[in-house]
């Protein structure tokens, strides 16, 4: 069953939801948002697309299996863990550097927790994809 | 032996260094451990540490003393010259490299577990060497015997392990540390508490099952199932040790009871004499050595039961005697079956000619074993009778049982040492021929030790038995003198009974064998019990599956949510944390229609007969729980809420098109019930909920968020900070688990199809 309206409503709604996912995700830290829920509607854009378009063309949009998606995700979380490794802390303490920091500016924040939080994005968003649409193929 | 015979492939030039790497490792290790001779034989000790898990009291710490040093040598020589055996005996086997990698591994684990001061690495290298004994007894994995032996030596060893970590723990609790240094100075206050006796349990629970004292015997035997050179280095000179190791390592804190001394003394004479009637009524060679073995292990806990001097001098000797022609004869029984095909000794004999080193090394090997002068064996002998006439439970029940165990450990080195090399001549499988150089350097170089020590037994009296006999009294004992002629006295004479008695059961052997067969069919088996132990946890856990896990979705929601109902309402009524209803004044008009929605969303799901009604008041239910989030202020919350409830929405739909249609006509013949479970549930949860918020709430934590998360994280989001940062390992844990779900759902529904294709 495919609808023309649908089909062209989700691919606007996609690339909108998938832009605010990115969005939630980077501005987590200081206001509602973050990983989780980054990772969340991410997968909710992609599920739309998969119930307007089908799961061939949304696996296709995806370009990676969404199960790699959760596995590489999972890595990078651990990997943020171990930088605090390096630099003699225990594991999964935050590193930050601020870039451009002045007297009086604070610079731009880049932090080995955002790098964790990308993992949570992307293993939130791997996994229920990898479900959703293995559940879809199947019926 | 399988692997001896398995067509020998090309040995390939990488595949021989692994072996000599491991020869290397191990020869370095005794020499390393040989120069702590001196200041050990002087009466000091050598101590590192480091720290391995501060935040639970574990440290990587190692103690040197006479008793670790003695295994210590004992572990890193005998394994340098099994390794080098192994280099011939497993030449061209496919996983030849696999074995040096586990057989190393070993070695490490053991000498970990004798050289470690810290109670729990203890443990861990404990079960190390239980691990690695599992990998080499099931080395030809091809064998279903194999298998089996080595799952039930793991067993019975691991179980033996949980019992000793709960040991170690309550010993760890009364004396304030695991440093086994600290622990052994508190001796007197832990024999005085209440918990010693439980302490005592665990720990010989653990001692007895590793070095197989009956009625935890039964797996030694089997696991003779091991390539040879594995038997000869775990299962007769080192890892079975490892129990003796604990149970003297423990005499100073654990020893000078009456319960020490009856449950070591009973269990140690009863493995003994049965293991010795046992070990001259077999026929294949390994499997006389493992009774023997178990002789040896049940000599050695019957002498650690007492507490004199010559009692201790007497395990200690006997331990490096038995060491010593155990290996030795192990490795011979290895290199016969390597020339002849055979192990049995009724198709063997007249080897003399074709094998005369071979020959040799038996023969000074048996008679260290058999107790004759002037090899170390008489020593350890005659040691064992003092020691025997001095025990403080029954001297003549268990000097009457060394010397019968003793007579027929002759007997047993005759079967094993004499007869296959002199007697008659027989056909054998393969033309017998003489072993090469590294197959024969172990047993020789083992043999002549016996002979040399025993000659000049001085050589390791004061470097290691004294002082070995000092750590496992705490020194409080005088260690008895090492002498091959102390004058003619009691022990003399019954050494002379001894070797009569064993050269005359020797003569009627046949005829013994025969009897014992008879008898040991009336007996119950101890291995065809296992079996059924195992079947019966097997039968079990079959019966408990079936009730549990029916597979009927309905049938586990009832376990689940009547667990629920007796576990927490029955807390709640029992611990009377109830209080009632609490006033809510703050009610407003919003807080009421959320509740209205609430309700409504689950009245609606529960009376429709229509899967998609059902599903759509389930939303109405999760809005309405996030529209409390939103209320209360927790944004985080509320957004998570409502696209997880998006995504159920989603998932349910898919799902549901796979189900069968509902019919009404059907009925739902248990929804009486599912009522009843739906309505108790609700209560206790809400029970819950009214009990843990009209309670006084601890702030420290939310204070402590709330006043460091921009200062230390530099962020202002606290939910969000908490996750990523305070408590970023537990976020971890929970992403790997929502990783692991996904694939886990994936490949269930992925899998068959992709096979079927």
């Amino acid at each position: 069953m495919r609808s023309v309206i649908l089909t062209a409503g989700a691919r606007l709604l996609v690339a909108l939801l998938l832009v605010f996912s990115v969005f939630m995700l980077l501005r987590g830290h200081n206001v509602p948002g973050g990983g989780f829920i980054g990772g969340l509607i991410g997968a909710v854009g992609f599920v739309v697309y998969a119930i307007a378009c089908g799961t061939a063309e949304a696996r296709e949009a995806l370009r990676a299996p969404p199960e790699k998606i959760a596995m590489v995700g999972l890595g990078i979380a651990l990997f943020s863990g171990f930088m605090a490794f390096v630099m003699g802390e225990a594991p999964f303490t935050g590193q930050w550097l601020f870039i451009g920091a002045t007297e009086t500016e604070k610079g731009l924040p880049l932090s080995s927790v955002l790098v964790f939080d990308v993992g949570v994005y992307l293993v939130v968003m791997g996994a229920i994809l990898a479900l959703v649409f293995a559940l879809e193929e199947e019926v | 032996m399988a692997a001896a015979q398995d067509t020998p492939l090309p040995s390939s030039p990488g595949q021989a260094l692994a072996g000599w790497i491991a020869v290397l490792i191990a020869s370095a290790f005794f020499v390393g451990f040989w120069q702590a001779l001196g200041p050990v034989g002087a009466g000091g000790s050598l101590r590192w540490s480091w720290d391995w898990v501060p935040s639970l009291g574990i440290s990587l710490s190692f103690f040197v003393d006479g008793l670790s040093l003695t295994f210590a040598l004992l572990i890193s020589g005998i394994g340098a010259l099994v390794m080098l055996y192994s280099t011939k005996y497993l030449a061209g086997h496919k996983h030849f490299a696999r074995f040096f990698v586990y057989l190393t591994l070993f070695m490490m684990a053991m000498l970990g577990l004798v050289l470690s001061d810290n109670l729990l690495s203890l443990f861990v290298f404990w079960e190390l060497t239980s691990i690695t004994s599992y990998l080499l007894i099931g080395f030809t994995h091809t064998s279903p015997e194999s298998r089996r032996s080595a799952l039930q030596a793991l067993l019975v060893t691991g179980g033996g392990g949980l019992a000793l970590l709960a040991g170690i723990i309550l010993i760890g609790w009364v004396a304030g540390t695991y440093e086994l240094s600290e622990i052994r100075a508190q001796g007197d206050m832990i024999r005085e508490h209440g918990l010693y006796l439980t302490i005592l349990v665990l720990f010989l629970l653990g001692a007895f099952t590793k070095s197989a004292q009956i009625p935890f015997h039964f797996w030694l035997p089997n696991a003779m199932a091991a390539p040879t050179p594995v038997s000869a280095y775990l299962h007769s000179a080192t890892m079975v040790k490892a129990g003796i190791y604990l149970m003297a390592r423990m005499h100073p804190t654990l020893a000078e009871t009456d319960v020490w001394l009856w449950t070591l003394t009973i269990a140690g004479t009863s493995t003994a004499v049965f293991a010795s009637f046992m070990a001259v009524k077999q026929t294949d060679l390994k499997q006389i050595l493992a009774y023997t073995t178990l002789m040896a292990l049940g000599t050695l806990t019957l002498f650690l039961a007492a507490d004199t001097g010559y009692a201790i001098t007497a395990a200690m000797t006997f331990l490096i005697v038995h060491s010593l022609y155990k290996a030795a004869l192990f490795m011979i029984a290895g290199i016969i079956d390597h020339s002849t095909g055979t192990r049995e000794i009724d198709r063997l004999g007249g080897l003399a000619k074709a094998m005369p080193i071979t020959t040799a090394a038996a023969a000074l090997a048996a008679l260290s074993m058999a107790g004759f002068p002037p090899f170390l064996g008489f020593i350890g002998k005659e040691l064992k009778y003092y020691g025997a006439l001095a025990v403080q439970s029954e001297p003549l029940l268990v000097a009457g049982a060394v010397l019968l165990a003793n007579a027929l450990m002759l007997v047993a080195a005759g079967l094993v040492a004499f007869r296959p090399f002199w007697r008659g001549t027989y056909a054998t499988p393969t033309v017998p021929h003489e072993a090469p150089w590294q197959l024969l350097a172990g047993p020789v170089i083992l043999a002549i030790l016996g002979a040399l020590f025993g000659i000049n037994s001085d050589l390791i009296a004061t470097p290691l038995i004294k002082p070995g006999v000092d750590a496992i009294s705490g020194g409080e004992l005088i260690p008895a003198d090492l002498k091959l002629w102390a004058g003619v006295n009691l022990p003399l004479i019954l050494s002379a009974v001894t070797i009569t008695l064993g050269i005359a059961l020797l003569m009627v052997h046949r005829r013994m064998r025969a009897f014992l067969d008879a008898m040991e069919t009336r007996l119950p088996s101890f291995d065809r019990g296992w079996d059924r132990f195992l079947d019966g946890t097997k039968a079990f856990a079959v019966w408990q599956t079936r009730v549990l896990q029916s597979g009927d979705m309905r049938q586990y929601l009832y376990v689940i949510f009547a667990t629920l109902l007796v576990a927490v309402g029955g807390t709640l009524i029992w611990t009377g944390a109830f209080q009632g209803i609490p006033e809510m004044p703050g009610l407003q008009v919003k807080h009421w229609v959320v509740v209205l929605l609430i309700i409504a969303g689950t009245a609606l799901t529960t009376i429709t007969n229509s899967r998609i009604t059902a599903i759509a008041g389930l939303g109405a239910v999760g809005i309405g729980v996030a529209l409390i989030f939103i209320i209360y202020g927790a944004p985080d919350v509320a957004i998570t809420q409502l696209l997880v409830e998006t995504l159920v929405v989603v998932l349910f739909a898919v799902a549901a098109l796979r189900l069968p249609v509902m019919k009404p006509e059907d009925g739902f013949p248990n929804r009486k019930l599912d009522a009843l479970f739906a309505t108790a549930i609700g209560l206790v949860v809400a029970a819950i909920l009214i009990t843990v918020t009209t309670g006084p709430i601890n702030r420290r934590l939310t204070d402590y968020f709330e006043a460091s998360s921009w200062i230390d994280a530099y962020g202002r989001n606290i939910v969000n900070v908490i996750l990523v940062d305070f408590r970023a390992m537990d976020t971890f844990g929970e992403i790997a688990v929502v990783a692991v779900a996904g694939i886990a759902a994936w490949a269930i529904l992925k899998g068959p199809k992709e096979d079927a294709k």
